[in-house]
Parts: C-alpha cells; structure tokens; sequence
C-alpha cells in the first residue's frame, strides 16, 4: 500500500498549505482535468478556474478532522471538476449535450454543496471586509490575516501607542461584524 | 467605551489570554447575562470565520503560485512555448524506446480508429451540430423500390457521375445565380430543380466554406430567367421573437415550415447565424428563411443534434457580403443584383407561398 500512504501524506500537506504537497498534486492532476475541459467548450483560463476549485474543495475536506478520502485523489478531483464544470456551462448557456466521460467518478454532492456554502461566506467577508474602507481593512487585515503584533501596527498606522491601535482595531471590528453578519442572516 | 472593553475581554477569553481568576469571573458573568454570552458565542464564530477566511486566500495564493512556477518549468501547457529545447532533448534521450514502441502502438491505433471514422462518420465538423445536408446514397437505398418512377425520368446528372448530397437554394438574381450552403456541395457539380420537378444544369461559381455560403449559377438552355424576384434580402438584423417560415426541399418535394427567431447569435455564440425554433430535416440546408413580409432574414444551415427544433441560419447579410467578394475577385460577375424590394408585404401566408415557391430550388450536388 505505497501509494496509499504517499497520497496521504500529499492530503496531510496540502491541509496545511504545504507548497511542496500542492506542487506535487496539481502536476499530477492538471493536466487531465484541462484536456477535460479543453475538449469540453473550455479555455485554458477556464481550466484552471475549475481546477484551483476543486483543490480549494480537497484543502476544505482534507482540514475536517474526519477527514477520510475513499478514492483516489484523482478520481476526487477529477468528480469535483466534472460537476463544476457542467454546472458552468449550464450557467453560461453553452448548451451541450454530452460531457465525455473516461474517467470514473465519485459521488462529490455533499462536499460541493458544503463547498459552495463557504464560497458564499467568503464572498460576504470579502464584501464586508471592503465596504469598511480605510484605515480600518487594513488594520484589521495586519492583525487578523497577518497576525501582525499591536506594537508592530501601532508603529506602521502610526498610532501613539498600542492600546489606541487596539481600541481602533476593536471599533472597526464591530462595524466589520455588522457589516458581515447582516449579509450572513440575509443568506441564511 | 464599554463595548470595546467587553469584546476585548471576550477576545481574550476566547484566546485563552486570560488569567484563571479573572476567566472564573468571567464565565460566572456569561451564565448569568445571557447577553454576553451571547456575544461569546457569536464572537467565536465569526473568529472562525475570519480564520477560514484567512486559510482560503492563503491556499488561493499558494495554488496561483503553484500554477505559476510549474507553467514556467514547462510541467503544463496553455498552449504557449513549448518548454525549452535542452529539456526536450534530454527527455527524448531518456524515453527514446519507450517512445518508439508507444509511437508504433499508438500508429496502429490511430489508423484503426480513422478507419473506423471514415467508416462511420458524415462529414459534419461539430457532432453537436448537423448540417442539414442529405446524404443521397442513404436516400436512394430507401427509396429504391421507387426505382422504376425514378428511372423513368432522364436525370441531368452526367452518366458516370453519382449523387453525393442534397440541400436546398434559392434565387438571388434573375439571370439564374441561387445562394445555397457550402456543405450542401459536396461534390463536383451540381443541379438544381423547381418546385415543379424540372432539372437544370448548374455551375459552381463560389464557395465561401468559413461562412457556409456558396453561389451556384444555372448554365441550362432550357431556363427562362425569372422576370423578377418576389422577395428581398434583408441588409438589417431581424427581431427576436420574429416569426418566421421556411421552404425547402427535405424530401423531393417542397416542404413549407414556420418558426420563430428564438436568438441573436447561433451556436456557441456564432455572430454570423441566428437561432431558430422550426423543425428542419436534413435536406432543409440552404433554404431560405422570411420574415412575414417575405423578406428574406436568413439562410438555414445547421441544426442541434439531440435538442428538438433548435436550428440556426446564416444571416441574410452574409448573402451581400459573398456577392461583394464574387464581384471582386471576378468582374464577370459585376452584374449581379440582389433583390431589395419585396411584394409580399401584407399577402396572406399561402399567396406568399405561392409566389415564392418557384424561386426556391432542390439542389442535388454529385461528384465522380
């Protein structure tokens, strides 16, 4: 079981954002999932759209704690693609009829769906986190995604000192907070 | 002021930052004030929110980084430079067998299934598309036990020659030129019949392959020119929800159809076509498609394989631009008019018929 081992060791790498991990499984499976849908109607750009989206949803999957992958990762991928890819065109209004299919494939519903789900939440942080304007992104940005330090941002946004960037930091996430969960409940 | 201090203290509880004695004092504050327990609750979420938030855009930047430095290794391919020679080279030398015996594997395949598609296949490009075009041979098999009527008659068609394909065309000036499709001509000759049955010989004066056009001219004695034609060919683009109708020849006889205009543009966007909603047979290829007013709007040419009634025609103004190029690259041809001026407008559907029928020709194209 070499391989089996070596694909998980892959999944273990690409849940924590592992480059040499991620490397190593987009050579393996790009390729087929462009000609898939190169042959489809697609574009190279449309390509590799579809396919960062199915290796955002193996990264999504893989971080879960109960995480098990039943196939190969290229059977996983290659499903993930296909769906995503119908449902595009479905979207686009290229009409086809039929999607050739020579690989096998896996049921991958439920993942999409949870998928889609966070995709929709991402999209109300992105929208929230720039309705905010500035300073406040990008303070809250230094703190929160950049894990920056408050003496650190106090001295780069130029604040006196660190309780006065903390107390910034904390107004402009309450109004992020507004911002985010007023979308959210709407989606809900 | 006492909101910040709040949500500090929940911050730091949530990170654990807190001292014991102040985070016991705090969790006896969250039973007893379901307000800020609350708060906790939804703070933690939105926390995890934030994380995962986070994670995507890193996992984003890492897979674009990915893609980028394994593109410039040459381990993708969009289709742009091949990856550099020195690689190539030492590749070819490290796979050169493996190569060798996968080529002459894969040649035998290759030839085996382009038998097989030569075989199998018609000669429309797109499998999700049929050309309208009729495959005579098939025709005649099954119409073979009509074989005596048929013989009876003395065809045009040269002795030695055989019928390739079928479509329909109609007249675009009066000295005898008849716009039809490009797939419909398939051999290397043609003729064409009226709506009555009489045979004419016909020249093949131009193919326009990328628009699907071509223009045939009749070259008979025994064709009188039309004194004028009934309908005019549309310059302008037509209307969605336009109705339409169709005469052509899917069978040996003319066959009227109507329709509507159901999009702008045809398959895969194409701006050269229209879609439309009538049902077309093969055989309907090259036929003309009017709007109410008799106006000529389009030009069947293909429809969707496997979606029923969905057919898409070239638009009428493609018909003035292969003239334009005929006239040019021949002056011979200088005098050629098309029809502007139409006198069906207001007739009701069957005079309109009646009056057009004539001008609408059956296409037979043949080859040796």
């Amino acid at each position: 079981m070499k391989g089996d081992t070596n694909e998980q060791a892959l999944l273990k790498g690409l849940a924590h954002n592992d480059s040499k991990a991620i490397e190593t499984i987009y050579k393996e499976n790009f390729n087929m999932v462009q000609s898939f849908i190169l042959n489809n109607n697609g574009s190279y750009d449309e390509a590799r759209d579809i396919f960062q989206e199915a290796m955002i949803a193996l990264y999504e999957k893989a971080q879960t704690e109960s995480f098990v992958l039943t196939c190969q990762i290229k059977t996983y991928i290659y499903s993930i693609c296909r769906r995503l890819w119908l449902k595009r065109l479905q979207q686009l209004g290229r009409y086809t009829t039929q999607v050739d299919s020579m690989e096998e494939t896996v049921a991958v519903s439920e993942d999409l769906e949870a998928h889609e789900k966070r995709n929709v939440e991402f999209a109300i942080m992105d929208r929230a986190l720039n309705s905010l304007g500035e300073p406040c992104k990008s303070l809250l940005e230094g703190y929160y995604l950049k894990k920056m330090d408050m003496n650190a941002l106090a001295r780069e946004f130029g604040y006196t000192n660190a309780d006065n960037a903390k107390n910034q930091k904390y107004k402009c996430l309450m109004r992020l907070k507004k911002l985010f969960f007023s979308q959210y409940n709407i989606g809900e | 002021m006492d909101d910040i201090l709040l949500l500090d203290a929940v911050e730091r509880y949530l990170n654990g930052e807190m001292a014991p004695q102040e985070r016991e004092h705090f969790e006896n504050l969250r039973k007893s004030t379901p307000e800020v327990d609350q708060l906790v609750v939804e703070h933690n979420m939105f926390l995890h929110q934030m994380d995962a938030y986070v994670a995507h855009t890193n996992i984003k930047h890492t897979l674009h980084n990915a893609h980028t430095y394994l593109l410039e290794r040459g381990d993708l391919n969009e289709g742009g430079e091949i990856p550099t020679r020195g690689k190539l080279i030492q590749f070819w030398n490290k796979y050169k067998r493996v190569t060798a015996i996968a080529a002459s594997v894969g040649g035998v395949i290759a030839l085996f299934i382009s038998g097989l598609t030569v075989y199998f296949s018609s000669a429309v490009n797109d499998p999700k598309l049929q050309q309208l075009g009729k495959d005579l041979e098939e025709v005649k098999k099954s119409q073979q036990y009509q074989g005596s009527i048929i013989n009876e008659v003395k065809s045009k068609i040269p002795v030695n020659a055989r019928l390739l394909s079928g479509g329909s065309g109609f007249l675009i000036d009066t000295k005898g030129y008849i716009i039809t499709n490009a797939h419909v001509l398939r051999g290397t000759g043609a003729i064409v019949i009226n709506s009555k049955g009489k045979e004419f010989k016909s020249s093949i004066v131009h193919i326009d392959e990328q628009k699907d056009l071509a223009i045939l001219k009749i070259t008979d004695d025994e064709y009188n020119p039309a004194k004028s034609i009934p309908y005019s060919i549309q310059k302008s683009n037509a209307d969605l929800g336009e109705e339409i109708f169709t005469l052509g020849y899917p069978r040996n006889e003319i066959v009227y159809g109507m329709g509507y205009l159901s999009a702008k543009s045809g398959f895969n966007g194409d701006s050269l076509s229209y879609q439309i909603q009538i049902s077309a047979n093969p055989g309907n290829s090259g036929a003309p498609v009017f709007n109410q007013n008799g106006d000529i709007i389009g030009i069947l040419s293909t429809r969707q394989a496997q979606a029923d009634g969905v057919a898409f025609a070239v638009k009428s103004r493609n018909i003035y631009a292969v003239v334009n190029d005929l006239k040019k690259s021949d002056t011979s041809f200088e005098k050629l008019k098309l029809p502007t001026r139409s006198t069906l407008k207001g007739e009701n559907r069957k005079v309109q018929i009646s009056k057009v029928e004539d001008y609408v020709y059956y296409v037979k194209a043949y080859g040796k």
